[in-house]
């Protein structure tokens, strides 16, 4: 029977890693992410597993290079500070094609930052992040469950695609305990990986590299890199719809914003207003089709991050200019459902108003704190 | 009929890209050979990283990868944890292994992985075009020490063996020298030592070799292998710094 247990967000990714599969983990101390190598570091090893304390991020990363070359399911996390250390791996696996996991439990940033929630690592992200022309599979959990799912799936498809699967989370997915399920169906077994260094016995000698220099070989080789990239937006972009159907604010939020926006709807639908959610799974490849096909009958599309505005970008992308799009962003705290809704409610009464940014200061904050949804237009505006 | 010579079976038929009296060749072929010797072809991975060695996947006939630079003794030691079947080597240079890569090297001998390491320190970058090492030697000439290295600007040439030395996890270390047949010799046997280290004593073996780089030191290649037996010897004796068959001989120049 499937175990129902009480867990942290990053010892269910950890756990997740291990139902999939996961034959070695290299961790680095950083909050908030801490809970995930002590739960690794006392697991692996119970299950005959790798586990290191790597001397830096760099090395933890190049652990990983070092274990998915020689064909094993191979895991890193950090959060944002040693993210950005592990581009230099990133993008080293990307080239070679190396599968790989990494789990970013975002915190506040830039630099050093603070260690609560934030998502401003989203462009890092969905953009490669490394050095060069790469893109890595990027999912976004928003729930204790989604950080085994995902984290599980993950490894499925890194193998698949041979590509690096970040899980773009941040301080409370991580820190936070919910209920939580582990399934009872098996995890798919990895593929076969005849490309692996396993030792040349009875073949020719593999190589894993990332230096291409014959003449127009970097080219092909990136050719055949986007090839994939162009496979995995057509058959792995994953989202998740509440209300969308009849919606004239559509809030697009990912992760722990997208839980905010959820109970918004909710409140608001039992207020007569229609309104609807969006919330990426896959963040890269981005879900553009579902948001342009809401613009047909969505006033405005409401961008919810814990960011100045990065995933907004790739909403308008989708949208080409077809709607509406406003930004409620905190940079370094989470939106409250109260400011959620008024900026919502801003956006229908002024029929789109474009960006703003309420909770930008604390005289906002503090506005939008105890909000009188009640006093406001109960008619959503007309179109 | 007797074979006097040939090429080693783990040696791929090939030019290399080598500078005519460089040491990669020798340390090369003195890879190949004790591979062939213990017969672990089949289930041996090497990985050579960013330097002038990186192309050494296409010359030794066994699996292997191109780390990031300096991040080889990370990458090695994972490989080996993984896969603790095969012998797992590295192949590096002084950049490599001990500027950027300093952390990893230490804490990968520190860790006592099980992993066989091949230095090859030449006291300069070759690949980037002849700047200074950590191991350039005081007063020798880089395309960034134009005035030649000066310790109070520079600092001091890095002796890898005698630091590694002071760790509790290494179990071999050696340094040899490419100077002459008889000390090439000696590196033959070198090579074939931190193999059985890893082999059938799970232990963390380091053999570093001193190789000539006329190139980008602008001697002709004897003056160059002089300048190996006469100066670098000097600034890092020869000898065995670890060694679990007994106590830590002295090391002699």
């Amino acid at each position: 029977m499937a175990q129902k247990l009480l867990m942290a967000g990053n010892e269910a990714a950890g756990e997740g890693a291990i139902c999939a599969g996961c034959d070695a983990y290299f961790g680095y101390p950083i909050t908030p992410q801490n809970e995930f190598p002590a739960y690794m570091a006392r697991r692996m090893p119970e299950l005959g597993r790798v586990f290191i304390q790597a001397e830096s991020e760099l090395a933890a990363i190049s652990m990983v290079y070092g274990a998915s070359a020689a064909g094993k399911r191979a895991m890193t996390s950090s959060s944002s500070p040693g993210i950005s250390l592990k581009q230099e791996g990133i993008s080293y696996l990307a080239a070679s094609q190396l599968p790989a996991v990494i789990a970013n439990v975002q915190r506040g940033g830039p630099g050093l930052g603070n260690i609560g929630p934030s998502q401003g690592d989203y462009w890092q992200a969905t953009r490669g992040g490394g050095h060069g022309d790469y893109r890595s599979i990027v999912l976004a959990p928003a729930s204790v469950q989604e950080m085994f799912d995902l984290t599980a799936r993950a490894f499925d498809l890194a193998d698949r695609y041979r590509m690096c699967v970040i899980i773009l989370a941040d301080a409370y997915l991580g820190q936070m305990m919910e209920p939580m399920v582990i399934p009872d169906d098996p995890f798919p077994p990895p593929p076969p990986k005849p490309w692996a260094l396993t030792g040349c016995e009875g073949r020719l000698p593999n190589t894993v590299k990332s230096l291409f220099l014959g003449d127009g070989e970097l080219e092909r080789h990136n050719y055949q890199l986007f090839e994939t990239y162009r496979r995995v937006e057509r058959e792995e972009t994953r989202w998740a719809s509440v209300a969308v159907e009849d919606a004239d604010v559509v809030f697009v939020a990912y992760g722990f914003c997208a839980r905010i926006c959820r109970e918004v709807v909710v409140l608001g639908r039992s207020r007569g207003q229609r309104l609807g959610l969006i919330r990426p799974i896959t963040v890269w490849p981005f879900p553009k089709r579902p948001i342009l096909e809401a613009a047909s009958h969505a006033i405005g599309f409401l961008v919810v991050e814990m960011s100045m505005g990065q995933m907004v970008e790739d909403v308008r992308l989708a949208l080409e200019g077809r709607s509406q799009v406003a930004l409620l962003g905190r940079p370094a705290f989470v939106p409250e459902a109260g400011e959620v809704y008024d900026c919502a409610m801003a956006l229908l009464e002024k029929n789109g108003s474009g960006c703003r940014v309420p909770g930008a200061g604390p005289q906002g904050r503090h506005r939008t704190r105890n909000p009188q949804p009640g006093t406001r237009n109960p008619e959503p505006g007309t179109r | 009929m007797k074979i006097l010579y040939e090429r080693p079976e783990a040696l791929q038929p090939c030019l290399t890209h080598y500078c005519a009296g460089c040491g990669h060749g020798i340390v090369h072929r003195l890879i190949a050979e004790a591979i062939d010797e213990l017969g672990i072809q089949g289930r041996a991975v090497g990985a050579a990283p960013v330097g002038c060695a990186v192309l050494a996947h296409q010359y030794l006939k066994v699996d292997m990868c191109e780390p990031a630079h300096g991040r080889t003794a990370a990458v090695v030691a994972a490989i080996k944890r993984v896969r603790p079947e095969c012998v797992v080597f590295s192949y590096q240079g002084d950049g490599d292994l001990a500027a950027i890569g300093m952390a990893e090297t230490v804490h990968a001998a520190n860790r006592a992985e099980p992993i066989t390491v091949f230095f090859v320190n030449n006291a300069v970058y070759g690949m980037t075009g002849g700047q200074m090492a950590p191991t350039t030697l005081l007063g020798q000439h880089t395309t960034t020490t134009p005035l030649g290295r000066e310790a109070g600007y520079h600092g001091h040439p890095i002796r890898v063996c005698e630091l590694l030395a002071t760790l509790d996890g290494p179990a071999y270390l050696e340094r040899v020298a490419l100077s002459s047949p008889a000390r090439i010799r000696q590196a033959q046997r070198a090579v074939r030592k931190a193999f059985i280290t890893q082999i059938e004593h799970n232990g963390y073996s380091l053999v570093e070799f001193l190789s000539p780089c006329p190139t980008y030191w602008h001697m002709a290649p004897t003056e160059a292998i002089r300048f190996v037996e006469e100066q670098m010897t000097r600034v890092f004796p020869l000898g065995v710094f670890r060694d679990w068959e007994g106590p830590r001989p002295e090391p002699q120049t």
